[in-house]
């Protein structure tokens, strides 16, 4: 597959100090009925939970819960032929779709003790650590954008954002950003 | 900002939802023996109630998933959401959320 990585990084307008952009990755998403997540989850060495909008990570990979019957599996760049070979061999013979979006989006790291006030001046969901702990995610809506949100430390998220939406997903975070800081 | 309490995600903003008509609207079990008036009513013709009315709504920018709702039209109040395939909560039990 033609390495697009470089591409993928292009459209990313340096913001602001709390915002910077993660290295490429692979993504993939999979869907399927539960007996299907948790036998991937269980090939790729995570645990599984049905807990709605919570994320599942150890040693690089993980698996985000967007939805019922929907993982975002997340993993380094490195290893895209070993994990979607170790998932196709996993679940031969079941219903499910796997798709490879690694290069539809780009993640973003919001980090800092005003992280959750950042992200609040374009997401109407409360990020108060009670309401929304380390280690939840859901997809959701930053000013007009889409974006799955993850919680990966309390004052750290991480943001997918679709390619196309990265320079003005950035651009909305360092003008928030000046606001802050002023 | 309004609440709407996805079955599956819990509470959440309006912005990531989209309403999706009319619920409980059973297709034609034999289209084909179905008058034209009876396809038209199927495809076409929905209520328009002031008060409380069963509506498909659907969390686009979040779960993805659809599921039903009971909306007071009048005051825009939520009475409770289900999901899809579950019966709607007799009105007698209806908790009262917050809007």
């Amino acid at each position: 597959m033609r390495d697009l990585s470089a591409a993928r990084q292009g459209p990313y307008i340096a913001a602001s100090p709390l915002v910077r952009p993660l290295p490429p990755a692979t993504r993939l998403l999979l869907r399927g009925d539960p007996d299907v997540m948790a036998t991937a989850l269980g090939a790729l060495g995570l645990q599984f939970a049905e807990t709605a909008c919570r994320a599942v990570s150890a040693s690089g990979r993980a698996a985000l819960w967007l939805g019922p019957d929907e993982r975002l599996l997340l993993g380094p760049q490195a290893e895209f032929p070993a994990l979607s070979e170790l998932l196709r061999t996993a679940l031969a013979g079941r219903a499910h779709s796997l798709v490879d979006v690694s290069h539809r989006q780009c993640a973003l790291e919001v980090s800092g003790p005003q992280a959750g006030l950042l992200l609040n001046c374009g997401c109407p969901l409360d990020l108060d650590p009670a309401a929304f702990p380390v280690d939840m995610c859901t997809r959701t809506v930053l000013a007009k954008a889409e974006v799955v949100l993850w919680r990966t430390a309390e004052r750290s998220f991480h943001l997918e954002v679709w390619r196309s939406f990265v320079p003005y997903v950035s651009k909305v975070l360092s003008l928030a950003a000046r606001e802050l800081t002023a | 900002m309004l609440l709407i309490n996805c079955p599956y995600c819990g509470e959440r903003p309006e912005l990531e939802f989209v309403h999706g008509g009319q619920a409980h609207i059973a297709r034609p079990g034999n289209p084909a023996e179905c008058s034209d008036q009876q396809w038209a009513d199927y495809l076409y013709r929905r209520d328009n109630i002031k008060g409380v009315h069963a509506e498909r709504w659907r969390h686009t920018h979040g779960c993805g998933r659809f599921f039903n709702a009971l909306r007071d039209t009048t005051s825009d109040l939520f009475l409770a959401t289900y999901k899809v395939g579950e019966r709607p909560p007799a009105q007698s039990q209806q908790k009262r959320a917050t809007a």
